[in-house]
């Protein structure tokens, strides 16, 4: 019921939660933003040092007296440590690699002790996404934790809320924390195969022979610039000499091919349409070709190589 | 849904269960020495065999084997000792329990279980001894469970880790635990009827003598009570302390015992030529009665007087007792008696033991009066010819015609039932006064510790113009026995006491320090009770605490205790490097003018677009992000590169 509450008042489960989202670089998790109940387990522990103190009066045991108290101040240690398991740790949200739709997004925290001891036992779950491992912080160091979210739609994919979670040291009492770093991924849309429309420019005769000759044709070596694949990069050469080379292959050179929108067959949904020119690029990069993307308000000159297949996929991605 | 941390859906790994093993192996040990072998063994054997599985990942027994062991270790414990609900047979079937327990323990939730289930066992162990010793076996024994807890919630930890938490949390709960402990508002038990058998086992001297009784508790080396003399003329000679018990009145021919007895207002004695003050701390004994030096000038908290001169307790002693007492030595004599408690003095069973009866009357006849008769009667003893003995011959019917013409061997039970029958038979009204004689003076701590082997008894005679007066046929048959204690006197082929060999002396001293170490630990954390509560408030300066008062302190202290583990828990960071404080502050003061830094933004991109930014501040900005990345990233170490690092940051103007 609480947390339908927190649903619908975002406000209210900010001032609850202690913080705002998202949260922009490192999350310090102060004091304040831990939370601490018994577990069910605690509850059980109270149970049996009700019945031991009960039985301790009865049977007027000293030493029965001694062993309740001392298991009760065990419970308070333990909820003071539980507690430092988890407060002021700081968490900080790495890089997340660009995934297509469909695909899972890998969201990668680096949970920093910033302490002398270490910080065994924390879960970290993904709470859109069920997600969850559980890590050993080191002492001085650092925990790196991968949480994979479904990413459904293209776009940028906020990571959403986090809940760290421990037990340690005696699973009386459970600790947890909410957070919500300012981490996001990009999702591409969902490539959808189909051919490639036909190469147009200057060299189209060009390039269609080349095509049928097959582009995979190797043709010579020149030198590597940025924009070019690694996939393309003569890793025997480079055993060779000093410098990076780059496979040259029969038909790049001038063949130039437009991923235009328009080439698409009327009918089609923007994420449809979205999807089709997503397959494009990948399988014109596959290809090698010197490919230029445009579509309603977006035009990219062609080009080759990672980034530029990388700028396409965004555009495609954001496109609104 | 799935929850990695949740108890019941974590299995236990074979380390966890091999502690889990472990811990309750200690915490059983005590019990195993009590508890019949097999159901020791079956136990063990449940454990070895849970044990097993764990290490072979094999799958547990099923359900059913597990409850047909049960149903037949039950069977056995019933057979054993007829009841299954007993305090005995109740604490083996829970010891039992742990090992079926763990038997069936899968998850990591049935393995926590199973360690509360230990701490049970630990305390029920303290139902039979509660020595420093046992103490200490089971504070390591809930350590190890403590240790097990840990293991539970940190699998992938090493076990050394574990320990160590384990001791700091253990270390961090001790204070709460002994202000709970001294603070904790104390009700006096029991809250309801306990077993039957709850008190057995607590030795002492019994509401009867009869022949036999008192030689039989005379070899057990246990304490009885223990006397801390405080002021008035220190502590009393060996002659002196005859420590009063059950008075005996009523005889069968064979049994003395104490037949009806009244309580009535306490008149302290008069006169005396020495008091004692002193402070006894009596061992339960699940009887009344209390014991004080003759003869007892006052009466203790929670007690009352009889008319024959014993301190009653209210309720049966069967926790550790203190109480305080003050007694005089030769009051002047209290002449007046009841007829009719003189009547009772007079009783004898008609036709038993003719011979003695016989002697008797010629003694009467030949006196002038009763105090003749006594000497008579003591010389008597004095000059048969009596061996004083812990193994005396078995009597017959005429226990004391025969002891006194026949066997003439025995020990105090026999000198004073023979005595006081005699003295009846001659018309002197006469009692048996059983009690302790003698106790040993620890010279480490000034305490009289005496036991049961300390068991005797005498006899108190009525004699016009001296009231009852006490008369100690043992004495006077072996006048050794009271100056020198027994073991000067028994015949050395006598199996007396260990402890009481004369050639053990060295180890005596041993032992009396240990029991002086031993009395403090009675006192202060056996016999903690309200009392001592108050006591110790009101040294603290809090007069007449109640419960209340003791509920509000106690809650002050562990609301402060808890500040106190909480600002450790904070203490305990690893310093913010200074470099970074500073870049963090740079941030900041950027951040105030627009331009923050996002999370992806390495400190040179950063500077850069800052500089671009806020031209006028271009070369500071440009100077501190190139110190910055050489300080944080480069291998050079730079002397006092932080410092100047923070001077630039907090000398950067960006107006």
């Amino acid at each position: 019921m609480i947390e339908r509450l927190l649903e619908y008042n975002p406000r209210l489960a900010n001032w609850l939660y202690g913080f705002t989202p998202p949260e922009r670089g490192p999350v310090d998790l102060v004091h304040r933003r831990v939370y601490i109940v018994p577990a069910r387990l605690g509850w059980y522990f109270g149970g049996t040092l009700v019945v031991l103190l009960i039985g301790s009066i009865n049977y007027a045991l000293s030493l029965g007296f001694a062993l309740t108290f001392l298991l009760a101040g065990l419970g308070l240690a333990g909820m003071v440590h539980t507690a430092r398991n988890l407060a002021r740790i700081q968490v900080s949200a790495g890089r997340a690699e660009p995934v297509f739709a469909g695909e899972s997004a890998q969201f990668r925290l680096y949970l920093d002790g910033r302490a002398a001891f270490d910080r065994p036992s924390i879960l970290a779950r993904h709470l859109r996404s069920g997600s969850q491992l559980v890590v050993d912080v080191p002492a001085g160091g650092i925990a790196e934790i991968v949480l994979q979210a479904p990413a459904a739609r293209r776009g940028w994919l906020p990571l959403g809320r986090v809940m760290l979670e421990t037990r340690f040291p005696l699973g009386l009492f459970r600790a947890w924390s909410y957070l919500e770093p300012d981490a996001r991924c990009l999702v591409y849309p969902r490539p959808e195969r189909s051919p490639l429309p036909p190469y147009t420019g200057e060299a189209a005769l060009g390039t269609l022979r080349a095509q049928t000759a097959g582009s995979d044709d190797f043709a010579g070596l020149r030198g590597y610039q940025r924009s070019d694949s690694p996939r393309h990069i003569a890793w025997k050469a480079v055993a060779r000499s000093e410098d990076l080379l780059t496979k040259q292959f029969a038909g790049e050179a001038a063949a130039e091919l437009w991923l235009d929108a328009r080439l698409l067959p009327a009918g089609l949904g923007l994420e449809q349409q979205l999807s089709r020119l997503a397959g494009w690029v990948l399988a014109a990069d596959r290809a090698g070709a010197h490919y230029g993307l445009r579509l309603a308000g977006v035009e990219i000159a062609p080009a080759r190589g990672d980034a530029h297949r990388s700028a396409c996929l965004q555009a495609l991605a954001l496109y609104s | 849904m799935n929850h990695p941390l949740a108890p019941e859906q974590r299995q236990i790994a074979p380390r966890d269960m091999a502690w889990l093993v472990a811990s309750l192996v200690l915490v059983i040990a005590p019990h195993a020495t009590r508890a019949p072998w097999w159901l020791t063994l079956l136990t063990l054997c449940l454990y070895g065999w849970r044990l097993y599985f764990s290490l072979n990942r094999g799958p547990l027994p099923s359900r059913w084997l597990v409850l047909g062991v049960a149903a037949v270790a039950m069977l056995g414990v019933w057979i054993e000792f007829r009841t299954l609900f007993g305090r005995q047979s109740g604490i083996l079937l829970l010891m039992l329990f742990s090992g079926l327990k763990l038997l069936e323990a899968r998850s990591h939730r049935d393995a926590a279980i199973t360690t509360f289930l230990g701490f049970f066992l630990v305390v029920t162990n303290f139902l039979y001894t509660q020595t420093m010793l046992t103490a200490a076996l089971m504070a390591f024994a809930v350590f190890v469970l403590t240790a097990t807890l840990v293991g539970l919630s940190a699998p992938q930890r090493p076990s050394r880790a574990n320990v160590r938490t384990a001791a700091l949390v253990v270390a961090h709960a001790a204070p709460a635990a002994l202000a709970l402990f001294l603070l904790f508002p104390r009700v006096p038990g029991p809250l309801w009827g306990l077993p039957q058998d709850a008190y057995a086992g607590m030795t002492g001297l019994s509401d009867t003598m009869s022949p036999g009784t008192l030689s039989s508790l005379a070899l057990s080396d246990s304490i009885a009570f223990r006397a801390e003399f405080q002021g008035g003329d220190g502590s009393p000679p060996q002659l002196q302390r005859y420590w009063r018990g059950p008075v005996l009145w009523d005889f069968d021919g064979r049994t003395w015992s104490i037949g009806p007895a009244f309580l009535v207002e306490f008149v302290p004695p008069r006169g005396g030529r020495a008091s004692y003050r002193y402070e006894v701390v009596l061992e339960p004994h699940n009887r009344h009665w209390l014991f004080a030096l003759e003869t007892a000038a006052s009466v203790p908290a929670g007690a009352r007087a009889s008319f024959d001169r014993q301190l009653v307790a209210t309720s049966p002693v069967r926790a550790r007792m203190r109480y305080e007492v003050t007694s005089v030595v030769m009051p002047e004599p209290e002449t007046a008696e009841s007829a009719g408690v003189l009547r009772r003095a007079l009783r004898l069973p008609a036709g038993s033991n003719p011979r003695a009866s016989a002697l008797a009357a010629e003694w009467r006849a030949a006196a002038r009066n009763d105090a003749e008769v006594v000497s008579r009667a003591i010389a008597f003893l004095r000059q048969g010819g009596f061996e004083y003995t812990l193994e005396p011959p078995l009597l017959g019917q005429h226990t004391i015609d025969e002891f006194l013409f026949g066997t003439k061997a025995g020990f105090c039970e026999h000198f004073s039932s023979a005595f006081v029958f005699l003295m009846r038979a001659a018309g002197v009204p006469a009692r048996v006064v059983t009690g302790y004689q003698g106790g040993d003076l620890n010279t480490f701590d000034s305490i009289i510790t005496v036991r049961q082997s300390d068991a005797h008894a005498w006899a108190e005679v009525f004699l016009p113009g001296s009231g009852w007066v006490r008369v100690d046929p043992t004495a006077a048959a072996v006048p050794g026995r009271i100056e020198a204690g027994m073991a000067r006197v028994v015949p050395q082929q006598n199996a007396l006491p260990f402890m009481m060999r004369p050639e053990l002396e060295w180890l005596r001293g041993v032992r009396d320090r240990w029991e002086a170490v031993a009395h403090k630990w009675n006192v202060w954390v056996l016999g903690y009770n309200p009392e001592r509560q108050r006591d110790l408030m009101a040294s603290i300066g809090v007069r007449d605490a109640d419960w209340r008062t003791l509920t509000a302190s106690l809650f002050a202290f562990l609301g402060a205790m808890t500040l106190v583990l909480l600002a450790w828990s904070l203490r305990r960071l690893a310093r913010p490097d200074p470099v970074q404080k500073a870049w963090r502050a740079f941030c900041r003061k950027l951040a105030a003018r627009g331009v923050e830094r996002s999370p992806a933004e390495g400190p040179r991109d950063y500077t850069a677009r800052a500089a671009r930014a806020l031209p006028a501040a271009r070369r500071p900005i440009l100077r501190i992000g190139a110190l910055y990345i050489t300080l944080r990233y480069g291998s050079r170490v730079h002397a006092n590169g932080a410092a100047q690092l923070r001077r630039l940051v907090r000398e950067l103007r960006l107006t």
